[in-house]
């Protein structure tokens, strides 16, 4: 198809390549440097999208991200499909699709539109008076079909094929916006030597300039000096210019969001390219030259296609070439709409009249509207559009009333005047204050270290832009424009249209169908905070987040409630400034390095021997290591029995590790754990329970003394961190007089436990300098000493019950001392075992799990270990909150208990409740829970432990477990179903 | 009370709905109440309601320093669920849940409650252990809550990507499907109108600067800055900001101030069915009647009122986001906002008396208070006419901290091994 | 996040660090000389003031010290930073 709007030349487009895009389906062509947008309009076509609410025919209204109509779907594929584009935001490559959203079964043909036909029915807030009887209509029926109704854009299906990338950076100075405020101020500042970051949201830098055919600035054309300019910051080492960044959020102490688009505008040839790039800047200071966008003018049925801002339908001749229509009306109370009148007059479109809401239309701007023969009425307004797919002509008439004239038109262009882009600045926090000559609010007291400068501080004209740049900039750079007359004016709020107010449509936010009675509507329902009424009537709600419609609602509550727009106040500016995609802000945190796995050094080991893992916090551990085809419940039963009977190998790495080292270090822990540490001997080791300071417990582990002033703290997998935090805590800022120092060494050691009646067979022969009998190294006891001729802290120490060591060694060598100890135990049938046996054997034995035994809720008595406090001590942490009175005072506690099925073979199901009596109604009295259980190869049956109300009185009772698949019937007993006396740990 | 109905929209759209009333009075606050809610948020007006509807105290006054339902009821992501692990709890949530189920229908105002169901991702062992209690004991109480599968779970929820290779696979979720979401604006106008209509003055802008106590230190009005107000009940119902109010009454608190954060996405067409949350990966997330996504993040890591989150906290949100959903990875975010939450030790809430005779107080409920809307008020105004708790939030008091009788639903769930 | 100045290593960003909660919160030296409401004020409750308000921070990522920074809860400006045991600025 032709370029039927498109003008042989001007422009910034390179008319020697032709793209070829899809919309709909249908081709169509444009040129490198056109949006979907322009080259849309360069074709003709105006209808591009349905509104949300009553799918009413729209076309596209702006030149820029404040686009509320224009949203298409754009993507070779469902991998690279993205909803809700704004067509003038989307840079034209060659084999672009897109398509029109909201739309059933066509955009020219759209079932849907029937809302538009009931328009009257359904005003904003309508469901909530509804769809209410009956009752469960509104689940089966209504809110279904409501959903099906709402919605613009439809989600791929498919997983995003996009990687992102992500960036730090510091600067001085961080210039939001290229135009020529924004420009200047980073001219200046980077001539201070400064490292200036300059990011603007478009393909191209320059803002306003890029639509700049006359005017001058240091003596030479604007788009001249632009290109000086740029070649001047591209010099600078110090500068960095980002083109296709969004400055999103501005976030406390001056740490700004950055959102920069790389590869969307070449549509993604390269999946290996990183799409787009999310930027963290703190700067020093942040100037923000975001501009200001044009508002529209409210009035009946001033959303058709082919109704248009006037800025913008300069923009689009100026910039890409390309002439809206065929014969425009201007529609204005702002200087700015005469110069796109005039231009579209010099290219060639027919203007069918400028009427301006202004009682007395004159100055230059007028003047020379005039002297080109354009036709002005002055104090006059449009009080109706006619056209359903495409304006075809309007109503204009005196404001004071009088004749109306009908005109036809395929163009409306209006101007309402400009609204400064305040957003990022009130982000900020900063004060805002109402400027009542502007109509606007400008930039007041700032709360971070930051300026508004340009026509986002409200400076209309190019020479106070660039004076403010410049002087933001400090580096006292100065700048002349010339031949750039400023354009004054603007309207807030609904233009006189001599009708019903309640029985027209003037449509606010276009997206949203929010128009000006609804606002009136909620006024009318009490609605009277602004707040209220955007969250009534979904106005400034859509996803340009009322960059077009807040300040016409504000007028209109205003008028209505006859106070000051200021007095009314605003809604709060929050981020983000343009929506933003979640693969941004994902970046590289995806699959492997969404939360790093930390793995041990025998980790490779266990992965090529097949092992199934868990996650366990972080960390990966080795489940169970199935050898040929069995199931999880078979490789546990064997290497249960291997441990039991013969020798087992299991990687204990994530244990936490501490070294508490330092004079004062037993005194330390005496304060820490609910244990004495004064009297263990060097050598020794001792089981340690760590509570929070309000009693209940926190973690667990073994502790060796290593010498008078030294101990290796082991902890939970999970808690690590948790407890070295919490003694640094204690140590820095409660017991500061102690001499101790705490190191984590949970990456340096690599931990083997060696566990089982050959144990000592397996483990003796690779050590040197110690002696592993029974008297020598008794349970519970350390040696330093080499394994495998590495050196080590050798621990007798049993998870299992069983004669058990636990190996220490550098973790470079845990893999080499595993494997040495692997290969001495091959003649012993030594069997590696993973988390879930370890589980088993310790449950066996009735050895707590903290995190599974305990909650966050028990005490050392409520698991049976209330005699390992040290008695004599005159405090540890959590010790005071045990003692007070209405604490212990307490009854019915629950308390660690074993529990036997009636029937052995059933496995109780870990979470089940325990009740006494299975029938009573619900809800039932619960007397505790089920924290482990398992299938005890070594007795033949299951065993269970649990937390249970008053549970060590209730041994022998006989009590219900109500599962999924009936009630199992089991005995309460000791939670020690192994060897109780600990025989075999001393063998 | 002008009732709302679809006839009542016919009759209004033939005079162009010029025949709508307020949906509440705006009037000059009285000298005196029998008894003054702070705080004009879903609690704080459902409170008053209460009062007027089942104790027939309607000379009542509902005081807000901004605009009703400006604070959390305005600001959560309106996900409703009762499946709390201990008794007292989930007798608590599942006392609102049976209220929301006939809201709409007894403020006559559409909340849009939405029964959508709540999945609840386990992906780890640790996870299952404690789902599952959760699960036994629910279905104990009589609280629906049912274990699934992942492939049961991708069945409910099509866009969960339940890949065995992920960072953090799905090995099984927790389902409630009474639970949902409802519509949070139409809470707090809905309890305000039907409130209103029986004698409530809802004051907004009336920001309370002091609390009034005789002799004998019982409370006796309020001071605001419209002026002074009596009453010999005053019940503070102001989320984030209850610290402050109580502290007007001479009462230190349990309870710190997080900010917490929320975003939505553009409207999307239907994609998402139900509600996910994830509390291993820090994920929450539905979609709106207007076919937002609606996402939750975690509170940030300090005390702060400024109502607005750190970047990295929602940074970390929408990576667990996209690890779950990969096909929303496209989905843009269009707005972010915080609202401040009170937090307690336990993380439950506090309704009842305080030492202060005459002053109530209901607060603590994190980043959960949305949810219990209809039921904490209802227990609130019981507890205000009775000068007494109800059964169902004794449990709830003030004094549980001292007495080590916490209800401590986040150190349940806490992770250790 | 934050720019949080670490009186020993300078300002570094929020992620670098460990909230520590509320500031000069002091755990008795007795702890036995404590009555029952003073430990539970002691445990529980916290001042959550908005404006003014010392907190601990820890540079966990970084020194991993503790230290007090007097920062204001409602516009999150930091005012001071300092060293545990030195005078509230």
């Amino acid at each position: 198809m032709t370029q039927a709007f498109r003008r042989a030349k001007g422009g910034r487009i390179d008319r020697s390549r032709t793209l070829s895009f899809s919309f709909d389906g249908k081709s169509y062509a444009g040129h490198p440097g056109d949006t979907l947008a322009s080259a849309l309009l360069a074709n003709g076509v105006h209808l591009v999208g349905r509104s949300f609410k009553y799918h009413r025919p729209r076309g596209i209204l702006t030149a820029g991200s404040e686009e509320p109509n224009a949203l298409v779907g754009v993507g070779r594929d469902d991998a690279h499909y993205t909803p809700n584009l704004r067509a003038p935001q989307v840079e034209l490559y060659d084999g672009l699709v897109s398509e029109s959203q909201n739309r059933s079964p066509s955009l020219t043909r759209d079932y849907a539109a029937i809302n538009d036909v009931f328009w009257r029915f359904i005003p904003s807030g309508f469901y909530y008076k509804t769809f209410m009887w009956p009752k469960k209509a509104w689940t089966k029926f209504f809110e279904p079909r409501i959903r099906e109704m709402a919605g613009l854009g439809r989600s791929p299906k498919t997983p995003d094929a996009a990687r992102y990338a992500q960036r730090f950076a510091h600067c001085d100075v961080l210039v939001v916006g290229a135009g020529p405020a924004g420009i200047a101020a980073a001219l200046s500042a980077a001539k201070t030597g400064a490292r200036v970051i300059l990011c603007d949201e478009q393909a191209e830098p320059g803002g306003a300039l890029l639509a700049e055919p006359d005017a001058m600035i240091d003596g030479v054309s604007a788009a001249q000096w632009l290109q000086g300019a740029l070649a001047q910051l591209a010099a600078h080492k110090n500068v960095r210019v980002l083109p296709r960044t969004i400055a999103f959020g501005y976030f406390p102490h001056n740490l700004i969001g950055l959102a920069q688009s790389l590869t969307d505008h070449e549509g993604e040839r390269d999946d290996a390219k990183p799409r787009g790039r999310l930027w963290q800047v703190r700067a020093g200071e942040v100037i923000i030259a975001a501009g200001a966008i044009e508002r529209p003018l409210v009035f009946p049925d001033n959303d058709r296609p082919g109704i248009m801002l006037a800025e913008a339908a300069r923009i689009y001749l100026e910039r890409y070439g390309v002439l809206p229509g065929q014969r425009a009306l201007i529609f204005t109370a702002h200087d700015g709409a005469y110069r796109t009148a005039l231009a579209l007059h010099r290219a060639g479109c027919e203007i069918a009249g400028i009427v301006d809401l202004r009682p007395k239309a004159d100055g230059p701007w007028v003047e020379a509207a005039r002297q080109a023969g354009l036709e002005v009425h002055a104090a006059a307004t449009v009080t109706a559009t006619r056209g359903r797919l495409r304006l075809t002509g309007a109503t204009i008439a005196p404001i004071k009333g009088g004749s109306a004239i009908e005109v036809a038109c395929d163009t409306l262009l209006m101007s309402g005047g400009f609204t400064p882009s305040v957003h990022l600045f009130s982000q900020s926090r900063g004060k805002l204050v109402f400027d009542a000559t502007l109509d606007a609010f400008l930039p007041g007291a700032p709360a971070e270290a930051c300026r508004v400068v340009g026509s986002a501080a409200g400076l209309a004209s190019l020479q106070e832009a660039l004076e403010s740049g410049a002087e933001a900039g400090g580096g006292g750079t100065r700048h002349q424009a010339a031949n750039a007359p400023v354009a004054q004016g603007g309207f807030i709020g609904v233009v006189p249209y001599h009708g019903d107010p309640g029985a027209v449509r003037a449509f606010l936010d276009y997206q949203n169908d929010v128009t000006a009675k609804d606002v009136m509507l909620a006024l009318r329902e009490g609605m009277q905070s602004v707040e209220h009424v955007k969250r009534f009537t979904t106005n400034g709600m859509a996803s340009d987040q009322g960059k077009l419609s807040n300040m016409n609602a504000l007028a209109i509550m205003s008028a209505v409630l006859h106070k000051p727009v200021p007095a009314i106040g605003t809604t709060t500016f929050r981020m983000p400034y343009t929506p933003v995609p979640f693969g941004y802000f994902a970046g590289y945190a995806r699959g492997e390095l969404f939360e790093p796995a930390r793995r041990t050094a025998i980790d490779g080991w266990a992965a090529a021997q097949g092992a199934v893992f868990e996650d366990v916090g972080l960390w990966k551990r080795a489940r169970y290591f199935p050898r040929g085809a069995e199931d999880m419940h078979k490789a546990v039963a064997r290497e249960c029995a291997a441990v039991r009977q013969g020798v087992g190998i299991f990687d204990a790495s994530t244990l936490g590790k501490i070294e508490v080292v330092g004079p004062d270090a037993a005194e330390f822990l005496n304060r820490m754990y609910i244990n004495a540490w004064t009297k263990l001997a060097p050598g020794k080791l001792r089981y340690g329970i760590l509570l929070r300071e309000d009693g209940f417990i926190i973690d667990d582990g073994v502790i060796g003394r290593i010498s008078d002033t030294r101990f290796h703290v082991t902890t939970t997998t999970g808690g690590a961190a948790r407890v070295l935090g919490m003694m640094e805590d204690y140590l820095q800022t409660e017991f500061p007089e102690l001499n101790v120092w705490l190191t984590s060494t949970t990456e340096q050691y690599a931990v083997i436990a060696v566990q089982g009646p050959k144990a000592r067979a397996v483990v003796a022969p690779l050590v040197e300098g110690a002696d592993l009998s029974a008297e020598a190294l008794p349970h519970m006891s350390m040696v330093e000493c080499r394994v495998a001729g590495v050196p080590a802290r050798l621990f007798r120490v049993s998870f299992t019950g069983e004669l058990g060591f636990e190996i220490n060694v550098p973790a470079d060598y845990g893999q080499a001392v595993w494997e040495a100890l692997m290969a001495c135990g091959q003649p012993h049938g030594i069997t590696p075992y993973g988390t879930e046996t370890m589980h088993v054997l310790r449950a066996e034995k009735g050895y707590i799990i903290v995190g599974q035994e305990t909650d966050g809720t028990v005490t050392p008595d409520d698991v049976g270990y209330g005699g390992m406090i040290g008695k004599a001590k005159p405090d540890f942490v959590g010790k005071r909150a045990l003692a007070r009175k209405a604490f212990a005072a307490q009854t019915n506690r629950k308390q660690l208990v074993g529990l036997l099925t009636d029937d052995p073979a059933l496995l109780l199901d870990e979470g089940a409740q325990i009740v006494a009596d299975p029938t009573q109604p619900k809800p039932m009295t619960m007397l505790g829970h089920i924290t482990s259980s398992y299938w005890s190869e070594t007795l033949g049956r299951s065993i269970a432990l649990a937390l249970l109300r008053d549970g060590r009185a209730r041994t022998g009772e006989r009590l219900h477990v109500p599962q999924h698949d009936g009630t199992a019937r089991v005995t309460v007993v000791s939670p020690v179903f192994y060897d109780p006396e600990g025989a075999r740990l001393n063998g | 009370m002008q009732r709302y109905s679809a006839l009542a929209l016919l009759k209004q759209t033939l005079q162009n709905h010029k025949g709508w009333q307020p949906q509440w009075r705006d009037p000059e606050p009285k000298r005196a109440y029998d008894a003054i809610i702070i705080g004009g948020g879903g609690h704080g007006l459902g409170a008053a309601y209460y009062l007027a509807r089942k104790h027939g105290i309607r000379n009542v006054a509902v005081l807000e320093k901004g605009w009703i339902g400006g604070g959390n009821t305005g600001r959560n992501t309106t996900i409703i669920r009762s499946n709390y692990l201990f008794d007292e709890s989930a007798a608590l949530y599942d006392h609102a849940l049976d209220l929301w189920e006939g809201l709409s229908q007894e403020l006559n105002y559409n909340v849009m409650f939405s029964q959508r169901g709540v999945l609840m991702i386990a992906h780890n062992v640790h996870d299952e252990q404690s789902f599952k209690r959760h699960v036994y004991s629910n279905r104990l109480n009589g609280v629906d809550n049912a274990w699934l599968t992942p492939e049961q779970a991708k069945a409910f929820c099509p866009p969960l990507n339940i890949a065995p290779g992920m960072r953090h696979a799905v090995t099984g979720a927790a389902l409630q499907r009474r639970a949902g979401t409802a519509r949070h604006d139409a809470v707090a106008w809905g309890y305000a109108r039907a409130a209103d209509a029986l004698g409530v003055d809802i004051i907004q802008n009336c920001e309370v600067t002091g609390i009034d106590r005789d002799a004998s230190g019982r409370v006796t009005g309020v001071q605001t800055t419209r002026g002074a107000i009596a009453s010999r009940k005053v019940g503070v119902s102001a989320a984030g900001s209850t610290s402050l109010v109580m502290e007007m009454a001479g009462l230190r608190m349990p309870l710190e101030s997080y900010p917490l954060q929320a975003l939505v996405s553009e409207p999307l067409k239907p994609i998402f069915p139900c509600v996910v949350m994830s509390n291993t990966i820090h994920a929450y997330i539905s979609q709106s009647d207007k076919g937002e996504l609606v996402i939750g993040a975690g509170t940030d890591a300090y005390v702060s009122y400024s109502q607005r989150g750190a970047l990295h906290i929602a940074t970390h949100t929408l990576e667990a986001i996209c690890e779950l959903f990969p096909i929303f990875r496209r989905m843009r975010m269009m707005r972010n906002w915080g609202g401040i939450v009170d937090v307690t030790p336990d993380r439950s809430p506090i309704l009842g008396k305080t030492p202060v005779p005459g002053l109530y107080v209901n607060c603590g409920w994190g980043t959960g208070g949305f949810k219990a809307t209809p039921g904490a008020a209802d227990l609130f105004a019981h507890t205000i006419a009775r000068d007494d708790p109800h059964p169902i939030n004794a449990p709830f008091n003030l004094e549980r901290f001292g007495a080590g009788r916490l209800i401590d639903e986040a150190a349940a769930a806490a992770v250790a091994h | 996040m934050l720019l949080i100045p670490c009186p020993y290593c300078g300002p570094r960003p929020e992620i670098e660090f460990a909230y520590g909660g509320e500031a000069h919160v002091v755990r008795a030296a007795d702890p036995r000389q404590v009555d029952d409401a003073g430990w539970t004020e002691f445990l529980y409750f916290r001042n959550n003031p908005r404006g003014d308000h010392a907190e601990r921070w820890r540079h966990a990522f970084g020194c991993g010290r503790f230290f007090n920074v007097k920062r204001n809860t409602y516009t999150d400006q930091i005012e001071a930073s300092y060293r545990i045991g030195e005078t509230r600025p």
